[in-house]
């Protein structure tokens, strides 16, 4: 798989990563080459290979509905760059 | 006392020899002293450790101290430290002050230890030398001009030149055994879902494993038996009772039966690295263990899964960055996109980069079962020959790393020949077991690690061979010169 400037800008774009124009070919290049790596993984017959996601096949636990945390809002908007009466400001979203 | 192992630093606290507050200032004095020529650490906590220090000494006094009471220890800087910056290597977080502990810090607090600091590793635990970090590259001890091994570089580094006893790491893919491998010193990841994950920073959720690294397999014994254990605060951890693990140290190992994979004795094993290893297992034939062949034949595929597997949550894990609720933002953003884009566009690193586009392009639509899926499919295939292996065999034994450690910029401008450096260490995160590496000689005087792979949950038995091992060898007491007698 030989990835074109176009895909790769479009991969930056779907994973929201700014990318300077110099540095898209080597990108491209790098990505490239991991991609064949990777395809490696078509010397195997993998049909009817049921996938594992988890090491323990483990399934997700559920607990009774009631809260358990505080309120640490203060606490957590401390280490926001950017808050203003409680709330996180972001730029204008909606005209 | 920086030669001394927790075991023996235990034992005099608790005979008074010296206090805990004099032992954490000995450490303080030597980091301070002898961290410029390594950089392990990204952030020293002084003052808190001689705090908690005071705190030791006064339980020591009233007879309230455990066995790792006054410890000192690092934090590998993934762990959530409340109230102090938690960085883990990244722009993105380099202001990040963590609002709450995670249950390896909050279990190793309530043991009594002593936090000196968070250590250096790659950014985001992505990378196999410690030369991605935003704080720069660690050096190995035993010669400066090498790289200590990724991503727990700056722990291994600090622990190998006694800079601190023990510290933490994480293991997604070799994390913690390589770079102990090429440090010299003895590192444990614990099996899948063994110790909690809460408050440590998600690079790859479904092989992600917290664990330690000390100088001997008694060590780690004792901190294993602190941190392991179910957490309801971590959707993957498990319910399985947690052994005592310093129990079984002492067992013989009359009959054992080691498993030797032979794809893990491949051409790609430098030659002198191998010896060490065939002399290694020499001395376990000695202690009445057997050698047996087996095959583990797809190892080879574990690197390109790994690479689609890694990526693909670490782009779902890393999403969490947007510069809104914490970490970096950029300045005048001009819309929302704006803002997610060069926010995270400047504070990754290159390589965090390129492992969130791998990930990104491997689950986008038309790509999801040619990659995602079809790695996930010989991830099953790897874990079933280690199921396979273990009904012949009791644990598995082969090098660690293929080399010792490289030199600073060998491979970093080549993502997939650094990629490579984690061969014999990646299939055993696919599966989910434990493994270990233990010192086990060195060529031209840079350490060989052996690493010892067990069964889900034989923690117990891996620490036991390693312990044994130890007993009659010495090569985890060596001591790099320039850092020894200073």
């Amino acid at each position: 798989m030989s990835l074109q400037k176009e895909d790769v800008e479009k991969i930056a774009h779907l994973a929201r990563l700014k990318i300077a124009d110099s540095e898209i070919d080597t990108y491209a290049r790098q990505l490239s080459n991991i991609l064949a790596f990777v395809e490696q993984m078509n010397e195997i017959d993998t049909d009817g290979v049921e996938p594992m996601a988890h090491p323990q096949d483990l399934v997700a636990r559920l607990r009774p509905d009631q809260v358990t945390e505080s309120n640490q809002r203060d606490a957590f908007q401390q280490i926001a760059p950017c808050v203003k009466n409680g709330l996180y400001l972001v730029p204008q979203v909606i005209e | 006392m920086y030669h001394k192992t927790i075991t023996q630093l235990s034992a005099d606290l608790h005979n008074g020899e010296y206090s805990c507050v004099e032992l954490t200032q000995t450490y303080i004095d030597r980091i301070q002293q002898l961290d410029g020529k390594l950089n392990s650490f990204i952030t020293l906590t002084d003052e808190l450790a001689l705090q908690q220090a005071h705190q030791a000494d006064k339980a020591i006094k009233e007879g309230t101290a455990g066995p790792l009471t006054g410890i000192p220890l690092a934090q590998k800087d993934i762990f959530c430290t409340k109230g102090v910056r938690t960085s883990c290597a990244s722009k993105m977080l380099d202001d990040f002050i963590a609002p709450y502990d995670a249950t390896v810090v909050e279990k190793l607090n309530q043991a009594g230890t002593v936090m000196l600091g968070k250590t250096n590793m790659d950014e985001f635990a992505m990378g196999s030398s410690n030369e991605t970090s935003f704080y720069g590259a660690v050096s190995n001890p035993w010669n400066t001009d090498t790289v200590p091994g990724g991503s727990s570089g700056g722990s291994a580094s600090a622990v190998a030149a006694r800079l601190i006893p023990a510290a933490t790491g994480t293991d997604t893919g070799g994390s913690i055994r390589q770079p102990a491998s090429l440090c010299g010193i003895t590192g444990i990841k614990p099996s899948y879902g063994r110790v909690s994950r809460f408050g440590m920073i998600a690079f790859a959720s479904s092989l992600d494993q917290g664990g330690v690294m000390t100088q001997t397999a008694a060590d780690a014994a004792l901190l294993m038996n602190a941190i392991a254990g179910f957490d309801p605060r971590d959707s993957t951890s498990v319910d399985h009772p947690v052994d005592d693990y310093t129990a079984d140290l002492e067992r013989p190992l009359e009959g054992l039966k080691i498993g030797l994979p032979r794809e893990y004795f491949d051409p790609g094993l430098d030659p002198a690295v191998e010896s060490v290893i065939q002399q290694a297992l020499k001395t376990y034939q000695s202690l009445g263990a057997t050698l047996h062949e087996i095959s583990l034949a797809n190892t080879h595929l574990s690197i390109p899964a790994y690479y689609v597997v890694a990526p693909a949550e670490c782009s779902s894990n890393l999403s969490r960055y947007d510069g809104v609720r914490f970490g970096h933002r950029c300045e005048d953003p001009k819309d929302l996109y704006d803002l997610y884009s060069r926010s995270r566009g400047e504070a990754f690193g290159e390589e965090v980069k390129r492992r969130i586009m791998i990930g990104a392009y491997a689950l986008s639509t038309g790509y999801y079962d040619a990659y995602y899926l079809k790695a996930q499919k010989i991830r099953r295939i790897i874990s079933n020959d280690f199921s396979q292996a273990f009904e012949q065999v009791d644990v598995i034994m082969g090098p660690a790393s293929p080399s010792t450690a490289f030199r600073k910029n060998e491979k970093s401008d080549d993502p997939i020949s650094m990629y490579l450096s984690d061969i014999y260490t990646i299939s055993v995160n696919l599966a989910g077991l434990p493994g270990m590496s233990i010192p086990a000689g060195f060529v031209k005087g840079m350490p060989v690690g052996l690493q010892i792979i067990g069964k889900t949950f034989a923690e117990s038995q891996l620490l036991n061979v390693a312990h044994q091992f130890q007993k009659q060898t010495d090569f985890h007491s060596q001591i790099p010169e320039q850092f020894n007698q200073v």
